[in-house]
């Protein structure tokens, strides 16, 4: 079936077999292996990615569902060069070990502050329950989301 | 993982998703149920009928009581001021659902059609009175919530039948509370409770209750109803009932290893009277 997926800003144009998830479209077809696919069944948040604005596990999603619709994946994040400052915070606090859950992580977290600036850091630990860490033990992230909510809060 | 080949088909509106079915076809909505089931091999469809965009089964509206479209996602019900005022234990109960992506994208119909014992949702439903709205190639019909459940993954839906809404009284002057014991890991529910409270006073009028998780499928508690009803909902009422929830679901327990048949119907006493105490607060 044939579908157009703007990924990071840029028109795809694809013919694909129905089953084909998104997270595969975009690892497969458009060699966008940032994402990373964990648990394969919509739990790890390996694969996290915006479509339309709002967060979303790419293995639970077929690219057909996404055909006319706006994603964003960790290559589309920085902008003119510039890091995201969630990707800033995550250096800076350095809110990984093995990187593999990073990228959901940015992710997931840049959504989450974009819309709760200020929010507590229980906030944070109950909204990242949609993304699995199996190194850092989640304080470093924590840390990295928490810099992220209070710069945007002006705090 | 993949899942299997099926053939495609997206629908534009229900008469059209109606007449694009086929005897070994299901419709998708968000995909957060079927797709997980459908990679794991559970389930193996040869069609989707993609109903996720279909105008008439968006949306909430609030016109005496609630009308929830089968699409309408567990965030927007958990972020709408209209269930929260009307029936805050949905709002409650569709913001425990998974996390943050699967909210975005799972609906109310397609996890009702999937019928997960352990899911949230399906409790309050229950407890609350909801009416499940359902159109088929015959006709539209309505069954209520307590019908729709009949067993492990299993609901009154015929095949090729598609839920358009669920319909909920309006709750608002009632305590209602959704409370349950996250599995550790999962976070699905080993009990759920659901309970909405009618006060005169100090005195509970009318109690509804039902519990899921514990169950095969979220299950009525007529004996914890009637053990409430007429009580300031003192402790020797909230005894009663933790005791009469226990028989309530005796036939309908669902156990594993780590958290077996008994332990659940023993926790379902416990998280009813917690639910109890939620609603009140």
């Amino acid at each position: 079936m044939q579908v157009a997926i703007t990924v990071n800003g840029v028109v795809h144009e694809r013919d694909v077999d129905p089953r084909t998830l998104l997270v595969h479209f975009l690892r497969e077809e458009l060699d966008l292996t940032g994402t990373k696919i964990g648990c394969d069944t919509s739990q790890c948040g390996a694969c996290t990615v915006h479509l339309d604005g709002k967060v979303l596990k790419s293995c639970t999603l077929l690219a057909v569902q996404a055909d006319g619709a706006q994603v964003t994946t960790i290559e589309g994040l920085a902008e003119n060069g510039n890091h995201h400052p969630m990707q800033t915070a995550f250096w800076e606090n350095h809110g990984l070990q093995c990187g593999y859950c990073t990228p959901g992580m940015i992710m997931a977290s840049a959504a989450f502050t974009r819309d709760n600036p200020g929010a507590s850091e229980d906030e944070i630990r109950h909204y990242l329950e949609g993304n699995i860490c199996r190194c850092t033990g989640y304080h470093n992230i924590v840390k990295a989301v928490k810099q992220v909510a209070d710069a945007a809060a002006g705090a | 993982m993949w899942p299997n080949k099926f053939d495609y088909v997206r629908a534009g509106s229900v008469d059209e998703a109606l007449s694009s079915i086929t005897d070994d076809g299901k419709f998708l909505a968000g995909g957060h149920s079927l797709l997980p089931v459908m990679k794991l091999r559970l389930d193996a469809p040869e069609q989707l009928v993609d109903i996720g965009r279909i105008p008439e089964l968006q949306g909430i509206s609030a016109n005496g009581g609630l009308t929830i479209g089968a699409a309408a996602t567990h965030d927007a019900i958990a972020s709408s001021a209209d269930v929260q005022a009307m029936c805050s234990a949905l709002a409650s109960a569709c913001g425990q659902v998974g996390d943050q992506g699967v909210r975005n994208f799972g609906t109310l119909g397609g996890n009702i059609a999937h019928a997960d014992p352990a899911s949230d949702p399906p409790t309050v439903l229950v407890a609350c009175g909801a009416t499940v709205n359902i159109q088929g190639a015959d006709g539209a019909r309505s069954v209520g919530a307590e019908d729709f459940f009949v067993d492990l993954f299993e609901t009154a839906l015929d095949d090729g039948e598609l839920i358009t809404s669920v319909s909920l009284p309006n709750c608002s002057d009632c305590q209602c509370a959704y409370v349950k014991f996250p599995h550790p890991a999962s976070r699905y529910a080993i009990v759920g409770v659901a309970v909405c409270l009618k006060m005169d006073g100090g005195t509970c009028a009318q109690a509804d209750v039902a519990v899921g998780g514990a169950t095969v499928k979220a299950v009525k508690c007529a004996g914890a109803e009637a053990a409430l009803a007429g009580t300031t909902l003192d402790d020797a009422a909230l005894n009663a009932a933790a005791e009469a929830v226990k028989s309530d679901i005796a036939d309908w327990l669902a156990g594993d290893i780590a958290y077996p048949e008994s332990y659940r119907q023993q926790m379902a006493g416990v998280f009813l009277k917690r639910a109890v105490a939620a609603a009140q607060g």
